[in-house]
């Protein structure tokens, strides 16, 4: 039954965690609340691109045990997506420190945090 | 099975937490909820066979994203009582 | 009502962008591709235990350059918004509450241990799960906990830069290494392999990881001294 294995309940959930960040950057007018969404978006989307690389019943790509050292692609999950998810993560929280500065500026500024009081370059 | 049901159970979770992190008017409880979210999808990248993942998303994703919001959130606090 | 109906659509636009994702999703049962290459010729051609570790630094490691450069650039614009080293002051307050006498006491003992467990996780990223990203994450959380113990405690933000500029270069250098003398840019080739599975194997890549363990640390403890130290109306 394939609706109830880990992958695609993971996939599942990704997607809706993802749905719910963007909701949130959207919708939100504090811009605190919006960087929140973010981080939200940005863990959906790991959450989706290891559970694509998740393979049935096999193990970590780890070959710590001598079986696993032959004919290792039939016995070890896809490692390309996890690698992938490792950089992304560090960068993840790179940029939001970025944003959140960004934020602090500009309360610095203007000593409010909604987005509706900035007007200066709406046209 | 067991792995099943702790998948489902961790699912729910997270997606209570993103809701409560998007809509709770507090923003303690929503950095809080936000967090709360990424510790526990690094428990589902341990399900899904990525300790490599999981750990870097319990040390950065949990850890020093949470930390990070707490000093600028503290930051304009202090701003703000400034006033 | 306009803007709420304009935003649904936007959300339903992603929705459908994603969904055939899950629509066609079908279970694998073996690895295809690039994977295929990476798991079952991994060991012989990089020699690391943690396939993960290969991919990360060995095979995509021009990526890991370029991710790294990402994060110095994060961490020098922060430095240079709130300008930490002009405008410190002695600001004594912790950021939170009041730091006590059980949480200094507590933290002189657990500091060394943290970064006890950092070093052992990037020293160890091509047997176990870790690296040097997640290794420099855990030593940066120990320097947090330094901070919120400590407030008055004042990180000298050169010794800071120092240690990322170094393992910076050492890490471009070991690349070029590779170009002169093994297979190309980044080629873990230039050290013996050693034996599989011991922790003096897989070539350069424990020296590579243990450079970008301090590099990733250097730099996220920079950015959380630079948000304590900045003043308030930086």
């Amino acid at each position: 039954m394939q609706l109830f294995s880990i992958e695609y309940i993971s996939l599942v959930v990704g997607f809706l965690i993802l749905l719910i960040g963007i909701w949130g950057i959207l919708t939100r007018k504090n811009i605190l609340k919006m960087v929140i969404g973010f981080s939200l978006f940005d863990t959906g989307t790991h959450i989706i691109i290891v559970a694509l690389g998740y393979v049935k019943n096999k193990t970590a790509p780890i070959l710590n045990q001598p079986d696993l050292q032959t004919d290792t692609a039939h016995k070890i999950v896809d490692p390309v997506p996890q690698a992938l998810v490792l950089t992304a993560i560090v960068i993840g929280l790179g940029v939001t420190a970025l944003m959140l500065v960004y934020a602090m500026k500009l309360h610095n500024e203007k000593k409010t945090l909604n987005i509706q009081n900035y007007k200066d370059l709406k046209w | 099975m067991i792995y099943l049901i702790i998948a489902i159970v961790l699912g729910i979770i997270m997606l209570v937490a993103a809701v409560i992190a998007v809509y709770n008017k507090d923003l303690k409880t929503a950095i809080i909820a936000a967090g709360v979210t990424s510790l526990f999808a690094s428990v589902l990248y341990v399900l899904l066979a990525a300790p490599d993942v999981a750990l870097t998303e319990a040390s950065i994703g949990s850890g020093l994203t949470t930390l990070i919001f707490f000093y600028v959130y503290n930051k304009i606090r202090r701003n703000n009582a400034q006033e | 009502m306009l803007r709420n109906s304009l935003i649904l659509l936007v959300l339903l636009g992603f929705a459908a962008a994603i969904f055939p994702l899950l629509h066609s999703y079908e279970a694998k049962d073996a690895l295809t591709g690039v994977a295929e290459h990476y798991a079952n010729y991994g060991k012989e051609e990089v020699g690391a235990a943690n396939l993960v570790s290969a991919v990360v630094v060995t095979y995509r490691g021009f990526d890991t350059l370029g991710e790294v450069t990402i994060l110095f650039l994060a961490s020098a614009v922060i430095g240079l918004f709130l300008k930490a080293s002009e405008t410190y002051t002695k600001d004594t307050r912790s950021v939170f509450f009041k730091s006590t006498e059980i949480l200094v006491t507590a933290s002189r003992l657990l500091v060394p241990m943290i970064l006890l467990l950092g070093v052992y996780i990037f020293i160890n990223g091509h047997l176990t799960p870790g690296g040097g990203f997640q290794g420099g994450a855990v030593i940066a959380s120990a320097f947090a906990l330094l901070l919120l113990s400590r407030p008055q405690k004042h990180f000298s933000h050169k010794v800071i830069s120092v240690v990322e500029s170094i393992s910076g270069i050492s890490f471009v250098f070991i690349g070029l290494l590779g170009v002169l003398l093994a297979g190309g840019f980044l080629d873990n080739h230039i050290l013996a392999m050693g034996k599989f599975g011991t922790l003096l194997s897989a070539g350069a890549i424990p020296i590579i990881y243990i450079l970008i363990g301090l590099k990733v640390g250097s730099e996220l403890t920079g950015i959380v001294r630079n948000l304590k130290e900045s003043q308030k109306e930086g």
